[in-house]
């Protein structure tokens, strides 16, 4: 895989807050501003590191949400026991200044240019994100690629970049199940993806999709292990846990 | 040097806190944050026993309710991890160590923890008698949780926390100290938090 | 508190060996199985960062950090080779 991914070591970098955006009540896009960025594919994340006055420091890493081409931005979600996720969702501003590492990862990544071979994005609350970097940049490169999104939130509000992933045409499908709420109404899949949720919707084997899994662990396991039953080769199968016990 | 992030504070800290119960270097949390090197392991109690070994042999041992059985007390300690969160004033019910140990007559000078999952630490005698060594099984008033090392741990406070092995299942005596799972991985071979002996060579 | 995989150390890893190594294959050395960095089990935030294999659980790769730098024990690796 020469050159899909950045080799060499990394440094950390002090990069500024350019602009947030609520994407939901608990969900905040940060744009960054990343002097001699490098560059970074779809799926890749970035590394955060905070340190506080007394000189405590605290790292994570984050999906990047843009796509290649794009200003840097990661999403992130509010977790209520957390460390560094309410004070990037709440207090960070513009202006003010953080230090990333990245990009990282050669394994999550969306291999376009030697694979079009189906895809099948399978994300658990804000497992979405790398997802949104994958289809922005399959619509910036004008791919045929045909690719299916299934996204579990808790209830509507909680499904992020939600008026983006409805506008999504030419070759995009996009299908929800909400978890623990639905609209009045509501006519879309209930309950968490279950083996036979994945059995209407994932592509069939025979033209050797490539799946990818993205969100919280027990999520990430419970559908790898059902996409497995599918009869997915294990190696068509990429997985990335956001650890936790939240989620849909 | 990093840039400081403004408004950045971390867990919630306790800034009204004695400064001296809490080591250098350390900072003081309510919350009890879970660290694990390997899977939580779950094991039934009728399974369940604690064992003092030695050379291959095992010298006594304790279904769980014979360790139930055994006079139990309610310790309050300060507690103290290595990556640098302190704790004060936990609380915990357990049986002392000096009531297992002075069931087995022995000449070691070292014990080697042993835990379900596979981790062990090593402890020199002097450190888990005497008063400063327990098999706790409750937290709080309540059962030890697995993700804190029910049904029992080791309790050693005055050593860094890793000493305090979860889902302990027994002692190893020793004539000669032999490291454990931490200890060969390149930290300190005692961990006192007081003089900060966090890593091999401190 | 659940586990993550080898894609959450993508960058200490990269920090270590210079280059990127979630798609790296490794072999344990316990059970013999084979798969990417990136599916491993690791354990975060302990006193080190533990990687563990998927399959029989043994401790592949142990990372602890002591004064910027960074001490890596491999013996739970059979092979491990790059992309």
């Amino acid at each position: 895989m020469a050159g899909t991914a950045v080799r060499g070591r990394l440094t950390w970098q002090d990069v500024t807050v350019v602009a947030v955006t609520d994407e939901t009540a608990s969900v905040r896009t940060i744009e960054l501003e990343v002097p001699d960025w490098a560059g970074h594919q779809a799926g890749q994340h970035l590394d955060v590191r905070l340190t506080a006055e007394d000189g405590y420091v605290a790292e994570r890493s984050y999906s990047i949400a843009s796509a290649p081409g794009e200003p840097v931005a990661i999403t992130v979600e509010r977790l209520d026991d957390g460390e560094v996720s309410p004070y990037l969702t709440e207090e960070l501003r513009p202006g003010d200044e953080i230090e990333i590492r990245g990009p990282i990862g050669g394994y999550f990544v969306w291999p376009w240019h030697e694979d079009d071979s189906p895809l099948l994005l399978l994300a658990g609350g804000s497992g979405v994100v790398p997802f949104r970097s994958m289809l922005r940049h399959r619509a910036r490169i004008g791919s045929s690629t045909p690719a299916k999104l299934l996204l579990s939130a808790r209830s509507l509000p909680d499904v992020i970049y939600r008026s983006e992933l409805d506008a999504l045409r030419d070759g995009v499908e996009v299908i929800y199940t909400l978890t623990r709420q639905q609209p009045p109404g509501w006519s879309g899949h209930s309950g968490r993806v279950t083996n036979a949720l994945l059995r209407e919707v994932a592509w069939p084997i025979s033209q050797h999709p490539i799946a990818y899994v993205c969100g919280p662990t027990a999520f990430v396991e419970s559908v790898a292990a059902g996409l497995v039953d599918l009869s997915y080769p294990a190696d068509r199968i990429k997985t990335e846990r956001y650890g936790g016990v939240g989620g849909p | 040097m990093s840039p400081i992030s403004r408004g950045f504070h971390g867990r919630h800290r306790e800034s009204e806190v004695d400064k001296s119960r809490v080591p250098p270097g350390q900072y003081v949390t309510t919350d009890f944050p879970v660290l694990s090197a390997g899977p939580t392991p779950h094991s039934p109690l009728e399974n369940w026993s604690f064992s003092i070994r030695q050379a291959g042999d095992t010298r006594k041992s304790w279904s769980w309710e014979e360790l139930r059985a055994l006079p139990a007390e309610d310790v309050t300690v300060d507690i103290h991890c290595v990556t640098k969160w302190s704790k004060l004033d936990t609380m915990w019910q357990a049986v002392s160590i000096d009531t297992l140990l002075e069931q087995v007559e022995h000449q070691a000078q070292f014990v080697l923890a042993f835990s379900d999952g596979g981790y062990t630490t090593n402890l020199p005698l002097a450190d888990v008698t005497g008063g400063k060594a327990w098999v706790a099984f409750g937290y709080d008033g309540r059962p030890l949780q697995p993700e804190h090392g029910g049904p029992a741990r080791l309790l050693v406070p005055h050593l860094y926390f890793w000493k305090s092995a979860k889902w302990v299942r027994g002692l190893e005596l020793l004539a000669a100290d032999e490291p454990g799972f931490w200890e060969r991985y390149g930290y300190n071979n005692y961990g006192d938090p007081w003089r900060e002996q966090r890593y091999a060579g401190d | 508190m659940d586990t993550l995989d080898g894609n959450a150390i993508g960058g200490l890893l990269q920090e270590i060996f210079g280059t990127e190594m979630t798609d790296a294959i490794g072999t344990c050395g316990t059970c013999g199985a084979t798969g990417p960095v990136a599916e491993t089990v690791v354990y975060l935030h302990a006193p080190g960062t533990v990687m563990r294999c998927r399959i029989c659980t043994a401790v592949l790769m142990v990372v602890v950090q002591r004064d910027q730098v960074n001490c890596v024990d491999l013996l739970g690796l059979a092979t491990l080779q790059t992309s």
